[in-house]
């Protein structure tokens, strides 16, 4: 199993963290699986002109791919101005229309204020819905009172964390297995 | 009267049936193995003299400048299939006008057309891929603009020996005589359309001829687009019963529509995830055989009447088939070929002559 997770911001260190306890949780606990990072801060991307993601070349193509290539996909991201940051709107922008089709995806939201908390119900789901995601629907809120200098301090956001990476990993698996079942059915 | 004898089409025979190949060259992914481009290449021109041995009224080649194709030069290849046939007419599907002088198109494919002794047509789309853009130095941004100026030229050499015109993308010209002239004066000229309502009313602004290509779903759906390409044109001062409709998809017969499955699908699925990025889900697929799916894969007779079901909601003067992607065996081709020609033609065409009124 592929799980790539994708901090989507440029911008400060709070979602970096949370992934990073994220991404720790799965090889923590589940060695087997094959994980990548992709931290959007630490790549050159271009805006999306149309192309099919095949054709770009350089930080861009090796993140399309990248994503296209995972069974699953952990999303962190933070709140800009009540949305997702457009740095991560970009990366569905460059994705062909079904592109999460057959693949789980969760996610991880940090944010500056309580307020912000269905922004991910709102405005995130319905962007993975549309490009044929299977959601992991209880997704991973912290707010910045959750973090003291790249920690996380609140041990309930740990708990939710890991249950978040099983969620991933189990739903994956099963996901998996009934479309293995379902297309040897059809024997062709 | 026949209204549609400018583009060489006689409704009284009945529909037309064709094969398209996009010129792809891929692995086979039962074996993993892939041919030579030169046997691609010689392959393609075999298929043709099949398909024109078996009777069959039209065969295209795609231009794709992209990976796992060798038709880039597609009117090269098409000469060579204008020398190798005899009464089958031929065609690009599509000419990516937009990166190309339509000067030079016109010069190259008036050429086959007189190699071919009239029997050669242009289908023109503005590319589904567009990796090309950057290749042959064209901006993306103009993908739009580029398009209906080339295409409008495009028509006018084939309207006027002699041709004034200025545009943006190209030089003007000035009582210039595009030569050689076609056997018969005048190449039919298509639109290629992807089967989206937006650029089949562009066609039917255009007042041409249509040749609209679909991957799956039902029929139902892409009478929509048939519909707002008449209206169209209508509202733009065309006769709609002037200008033809051709529909193009996937096909494949086989004993039983089981086993047509079986044999195609790895190919479809194998050979999109190589120049697509994305694969054909087997749940889709599997619809195909519907016969209210606009996919043709079933037993011959269950072909046939997806067939004439659709003629009947299209009332299209050609159907063009494509068999041959995803390193699909030629001997799989071959058969495929026999079977239209035996079976699957003389029952169509039977059903759809039209008596002239």
């Amino acid at each position: 199993m592929k799980i790539v997770g994708l901090s989507g911001s440029k911008v400060g260190s709070k979602t970096r963290t949370a992934m990073d306890y994220t991404m720790k949780a799965i090889t923590d606990n589940y060695p087997e699986v094959e994980i990548t990072l992709l931290d959007l801060a630490d790549y050159d991307i271009q805006f999306s002109d149309g192309r099919n993601y095949l054709e770009y070349e350089g930080d861009t193509g090796y993140v399309t791919k990248t994503l296209m290539e995972a069974d699953a996909i952990i999303i962190g991201t933070p709140v800009f101005q009540a949305s997702i940051p457009a740095t991560l709107k970009n990366i569905f922008d460059l994705l062909p229309q079904n592109a999460f089709r057959d693949k789980v995806v969760s996610i991880v939201v940090t944010a500056g204020s309580s307020k912000h908390y269905l922004i991910v119900e709102q405005q995130l789901k319905p962007i993975l819905a549309y490009m044929k995601a299977q959601i992991v629907q209880t997704y991973v809120f912290i707010e910045e009172k959750d973090f003291y200098r790249k920690e996380i301090t609140d041990d309930d956001v740990l708990f939710r964390i890991e249950r978040l990476v099983e969620d991933t990993i189990v739903l994956t698996e099963t996901f998996t297995e009934i479309r293995e079942k379902k297309e040897a059915k059809y024997d062709f | 009267m026949n209204q549609l004898k400018k583009y060489g089409l006689d409704p009284s025979k009945g529909l037309e049936f064709g094969i398209y190949t996009l010129g792809d060259h891929l692995p086979n992914p039962l074996t993993g193995e892939r041919i030579s481009a030169e046997e691609r290449v010689h392959e393609i021109i075999e298929y043709a003299k099949l398909a024109d041995q078996a009777g069959l009224d039209f065969f295209s080649v795609g231009e794709s400048h992209q990976e796992y194709f060798v038709t880039q030069a597609h009117s090269v290849v098409l000469s060579a299939i204008a020398q190798a046939t005899k009464n089958i007419k031929i065609a690009s599907s599509s000419t990516i006008i937009s990166t190309s002088d339509p000067v030079r198109v016109y010069e190259d494919f008036a050429t086959i057309d007189l190699i071919s002794k009239g029997r050669a047509e242009i289908i023109a789309g503005r590319a589904s891929r567009v990796g090309l853009f950057d290749l042959l130095g064209y901006d993306l941004r103009n993908y739009e603009e580029l398009f209906e100026e080339k295409f409008e030229l495009l028509m006018k050499i084939n309207e006027a020996d002699v041709v004034n015109w200025s545009g943006e993308f190209r030089a003007p010209l000035r009582n210039a005589k595009v030569l050689p002239r076609p056997k018969n004066g005048f190449i039919p000229i298509w639109r290629a359309v992807g089967g989206t309502p937006a650029s089949a009313i562009r066609a039917g602004m255009a007042g041409a001829p249509m040749f609209m290509a679909h991957l799956g779903g039902p029929a139902s759906v892409f009478k929509r687009t048939v519909d707002a390409y008449r209206e169209a044109a209508r509202n733009s001062g065309f006769n709609p019963a002037e200008l033809p409709v051709a529909t193009a998809g996937f096909f494949y017969a086989a004993e039983s529509s089981q086993q047509a499955l079986k044999d195609m699908y790895p190919h479809i699925n194998e050979g999109m995830k190589k120049t697509n990025g994305a694969g054909f889900p087997k749940q889709h697929f599997a619809q195909g055989v519907d016969p209210h799916n606009i996919m043709n894969i079933g037993s011959p007779q269950q072909i046939i009447e997806k067939i004439l079901y659709q003629h009947e909601m299209f009332n299209h003067q050609r159907y063009i088939a494509q068999i041959d992607f995803g390193g699909m065996p030629f001997k799989n081709v071959m058969k495929n070929v026999e079977i239209i020609g035996s079976e699957i033609l003389p029952a169509i065409r039977k059903y759809t002559k039209k008596s002239e009124a």
